[in-house]
């Protein structure tokens, strides 16, 4: 069961350059030399995405690859040189600014890299900005702001001034702006990516918490590969405007469409993203030294499974779907598949 | 390739240099041999009629401009109600009292504020902007304009400033985010603003004086025309600072354009702001000064009066008036500025703003106080202590003592400085001296440049103002030069030690405070009128920036060029010429046109002290209220400072390209 589009980009294109309004007209599929031939800079080449309802699809390239100027012509913040972008079914690209200010009011949500916080309000005013802005009473905006705060473990710092936090603690504050109107999709902007690598983990631990809890759609913008895996159910890799694969992180390491795919995932622990039941056997006996989901990952299962003599089963729901045994975990883990 | 290069530059130099001297030298010669007149002087024939159109032209706006419904004439006079009204407000406020009735049968209603009243309300803004420290100082700085006997001059300046400012700083920031906003109207103004910044205050005045006559309103018209243009540049610079994610999460929150400006661009942008608005306190103190010369009364009308009359105490003190005057805004307005947004506090309403609790306490005690203790409404003339005499005798007796000291020096330099360049300027004859000039120019920065400074030149000498464009030129490069040879080292020395610097760098930032007027008492005092006495003052007040710049650029060096030049075994000498000195070049040509572009200015002020240059012409076209005049010379001046700020723009952007920064 596939759960429904909400986010729909057909051939989407960002030109940056002198022509580059007209230059797609006569030629509708350009190719990169092309392009340099006409002193045209490809941001966004034809890209095709569909987002689904409740998913963390996680776009993920270098800098210069247009991952945020992909994430700006979604947002219409950049208005595409040509292509179709659907919201909710609706045509994005033909709303007028008045709509246009709706939808974001009220639709979606937004997280920077620099947190791009208001330097003159205090965490409570920047929570609750976009809710002023709609023009919502004052008493009923920042209960919704004490909500929000307290969402993401801001509790007791709502007077504080953003100067007087740490990045992490900032970036909490742009979390909670960003869910204050309650949107329907949250968009993240290499949201983690001025942090520490130990203040990173954190936070993505705590976004994971906080998915677990909103269900929100998502689109995770990340120049770090490991955070991709980590947080996706999809993943898209972007290098030069194009989008080169979308995939599942184990389909991406597992199947990589394209050199330079193959290149990135090549150094991945595989333990990480392949699920068990992509190394499973069909069932063949009846003893079994215990259950695993069939979705798990193999770093998850490896302790168990590779200290039993017996094979695991491998269920989905209540049903056996096959079984796992060592000599699979350790396959993966030393990197023999 | 590179050693080629070197020789034909020094090969261009050699010869415009030698070739220049030649024809300044033998022009007068040269104009005997030939029998053409025209070489040495412009011939009046050829002279555009310029002065006289724009004279007519002010003569047409003031006299006959009509629109549709009212003539040039009201709208002045409108503008001139809305300015007078609140201005007068201010100065019953401070200085007369509110009366009601007219002439003989006016009742006093409510006195002017005390002076104890004005005191305590700029020393709690002074707490509220930063400390203590800063709450003591500015009140010291009023407490010495009432116990030196400057109080009230000091407050019609300042009622001046509290008008000018919330005008300024409004309009800027207004016209600021138009040009923000409307990219046609940005290309417009920033022309109008260059010129603005470099047109010679004088210049302006005369056409203010036309269209609003004599009086405190042209003062306060010209002040805020004066003010402005820094107000709007910091605006744009503000507004297009402000990061693009800030930017970009507004419009994710949904703003709409006026959302947009006042709740997330402006409120953002508020730390440079108030960079601006200290500027425009600054310049407006400036300009109320100088302006007292159309009408605006206060310490620069006693400045400007203890000149005329020669009464050096009674100068030297109103000047120091102005000092401290200066000192406050400066420092009150800067800790404004970095001043960060504060927790509120908590508490009752008297708790919540313990300061403005004070002073309405403090207002109303003295207002009441007052009635029975005139020393309380007014600071009593028995305690105010004059340092007038003081400050005769001090300059009387330093004349007496040291009169031929300063005459030896002053002849010295005018016999081999002063004199030589001058000649040799005045010299070149003036059809060389466009050609000159559009060379150097092409040389520096290409042919754009180069048919700019040729055109321009072309205006002055097509204007009849050659010789004195000259004059100006060989003052201020004379006056430029000093000031950089002084102050490079001090700048050198302010970087490489900290202790120095904090002492030279603060003792600039006060002399940077100063309003130009206050320059020419000293020297006024010490060495009387002339060339000599402007050149004086031109260093003075063009020092600051050679200092700050040659100390910034040094300090700019990237450290691991440093480390490397010391693991290379640097001493400390070859680390200041092969290593920063090289590397602050850029900086150094900044600081050399910020000193050519305050040298300018002020040699307009010093036309009062007797010079003989496109200032005086400024000058001269106030006092004969010569609008055309007074506008074709300040347009001269701006023109040649316009020449200067691009050539040098060009060779410090040159410099930094080849260095690679």
């Amino acid at each position: 069961m596939t759960k429904p589009v909400i986010l729909d980009c057909r051939n989407v294109w960002k030109l940056y350059g002198a022509q580059a309004d007209t230059f797609l007209n006569t030629n509708p599929d350009p190719s990169s030399a092309d392009l340099e031939a006409a002193n045209l800079i490809g941001a966004v080449r034809a890209v095709n995405l569909q987002i689904r309802k409740g998913e963390i699809f996680v776009i993920m390239g270098l800098s210069g690859s247009g991952k945020s100027t992909i994430v700006r012509c979604l947002s219409r913040l950049v208005d595409s040189t040509a292509g179709e972008i659907r919201f909710e079914g609706k045509d994005l690209l033909s709303a007028s600014e008045e709509e246009l200010i709706q939808i974001r009011r009220k639709k979606m949500g937004m997280v920077f890299q620099q947190f791009a916080l208001l330097p003159h309000l205090t965490v409570l005013e920047n929570a609750a900005f976009p809710l002023e802005i709609q023009g919502v009473d004052k008493k009923t905006r920042e209960a919704r702001a004490h909500e929000v705060v307290e969402l993401v473990g801001l509790k007791g710092r709502e007077s504080y001034f953003p100067r007087e936090l740490s990045g992490g603690q900032q970036q909490r504050v742009g979390i909670a702006r960003s869910l204050a109107a309650e949107p329907e999709i949250w968009f993240l902007d290499e949201p983690f990516s001025a942090l520490d690598p130990l203040i990173r983990r954190e936070m993505q631990d705590e976004f994971l918490r906080l998915q677990n809890i909103l269900h929100k759609t998502i689109v995770f913008i990340t120049h770090d590969f490991d955070e991709a895996i980590r947080l996706a159910d999809r993943i898209a890799v972007m290098k030069d405007g194009i989008i080169e694969q979308v995939a599942t992180p184990e389909d991406l390491v597992l199947q990589p469409a394209t050199e330079y795919v193959a290149e990135f995932t090549r150094h991945v622990s595989r333990a990480k993203v392949i699920r068990a039941a992509s190394v499973m056997e069909p069932v063949n006996g009846d003893s079994f030294a215990g259950e695993v989901a069939h979705d798990a990952v193999i770093e998850v299962i490896a302790d168990p499974v590779e200290a039993s003599d017996l094979p695991h089963k491998v269920m989905e729901g209540d049903r056996q779907v096959g079984q796992i045994s060592r000599k699979a975990v350790i396959d993966v883990l030393v990197g023999r598949r | 390739m590179i050693p080629r290069a070197l020789k034909s530059d020094a090969l261009f130099w050699g010869v415009l240099f030698t070739s220049t001297w030649l024809l300044s030298t033998y022009s007068f010669q040269l104009y005997k041999a030939l029998d053409a007149r025209w070489i040495v002087r412009f011939p009046k024939s050829w002279q555009l009629p310029l002065e006289n159109h724009i004279s007519e032209f002010l003569d047409w706006l003031v006299g006959s401009a009509g629109f549709y419904f009212f003539s040039f004439r009201d709208l002045t006079r409108a503008i001139s109600a809305m300015i007078e009204a609140p201005y007068q407000v201010l100065r019953n406020l401070l200085v007369e009292g509110f009366t009601s009735g007219v002439g003989e049968t006016a009742v006093q209603v409510a006195p002017a504020l005390s002076w104890i009243a004005v005191i305590v309300t700029i020393m709690a803004v002074g707490h509220y902007a930063r400390d203590w420290f800063l709450s003591v100082l500015v009140g010291v700085c009023f407490l010495y304009l009432a116990v030196f006997g400057q109080w009230e001059s000091a407050m019609i300046t300042l009622a001046s400033v509290l008008i000018s400012v919330p005008i300024g700083v409004v309009g800027g920031l207004l016209l600021g985010i138009l040009a923000y906003r409307v990219g046609w109207f940005e290309r417009i103004l920033r022309p109008i603003l260059d010129l603005m910044q470099t047109v010679p205050v004088f210049a302006y005045l005369v056409p203010i004086l036309i269209l609003f006559g004599f009086g405190p309103v042209a003062a306060l018209v010209a002040t805020v025309i004066y003010a402005m243009p820094p107000m709007v540049r910091i605006t744009i610079v503000a507004l297009n600072s402000v990061p693009k994610e800030v930017i970009e999460a507004g419009r994710m929150a949904g703003c709409r354009n006026r959302q947009m400006m006042w709740k997330v661009l402006v409120p953002s942008a508020i730390p440079t702001l108030m960079v601006g608005v200290n500027q425009v306190i600054m310049l407006t103190l400036n300009m109320v000064i100088i302006a007292s010369m159309i009408g605006a009364g206060g310490l620069g009308f006693d400045v400007l009066s203890s000149l005329r009359r020669l009464d050096i105490g009674g100068g030297i003190e109103a000047g120091l008036g102005i000092v401290a005057m200066a000192i406050a805004l400066d420092r009150a307005s800067q800790a404004f500025a970095k001043r960060s947004m504060r927790h509120p506090l908590e508490g009752n309403i008297l708790q919540r703003h313990p300061w403005t609790g004070t002073v309405f306490l403090v207002i109303a005690s003295t207002l009441i106080l007052g009635q029975f203790v005139p020393a309380v409404q007014t600071y009593p003339d028995a305690l105010t202590l004059t340092t007038g005499p003081f400050w005769s005798n001090a300059m009387e007796w330093i004349n007496v003592n040291f009169f031929d000291t300063f005459e030896a020096i002053k002849t010295v330099i005018l016999q081999w400085l002063l004199i030589p360049v001058k000649k040799f300027f005045t010299g070149i004859p003036w059809a060389w001296g466009i050609i000159a000039t559009a060379l150097i120019a092409w040389r520096v920065g290409g042919w754009k440049i180069g048919l700019l400074a040729g055109f321009l030149m072309m205006f002055i000498a097509a204007s009849g103002l050659w010789s004195k464009a000259m004059v100006t030129i060989y003052l201020c490069g004379v006056s430029v030069l000093i000031a950089t040879i002084i102050g490079i080292p001090l700048g050198i020395w302010a970087a490489e030690s900290p202790r120095a610097g904090r002492v030279i760098l603060g003792l600039m930032d006060t002399l940077q405070t100063l309003p130009s007027f206050v320059y020419l008492i000293p020297v006024v005092m010490l060495f009387r009128v002339g060339d000599f006495s402007a050149m004086i003052a031109v260093i003075l007040y063009a020092l600051a920036p050679a200092v700050r710049y040659a100390a910034h650029g040094l300090k700019e060096v990237p450290p691991a060029l440093i480390e490397a030049g010391l693991m290379s075994g640097c001493t400390r000498r070859q680390l200041l010429w092969r290593i920063k000195l090289p590397l602050a070049t850029p900086h150094l040509f900044l600081g050399l046109n910020q000193t050519i572009m305050l040298a300018l200015s002020m040699l307009v002020i010093t036309a009062l002290v007797g010079t003989r240059d496109l200032g005086q012409e400024v000058y001269i076209a106030l006092t004969k209220a010569n609008a055309g005049q007074g506008i074709v010379a300040g347009l001269s001046v701006a023109f040649i400072a316009i020449i200067t700020d691009r050539v040098i723009n060009a060779l410090a952007s040159g410099r930094r390209e080849r260095l690679g920064i």
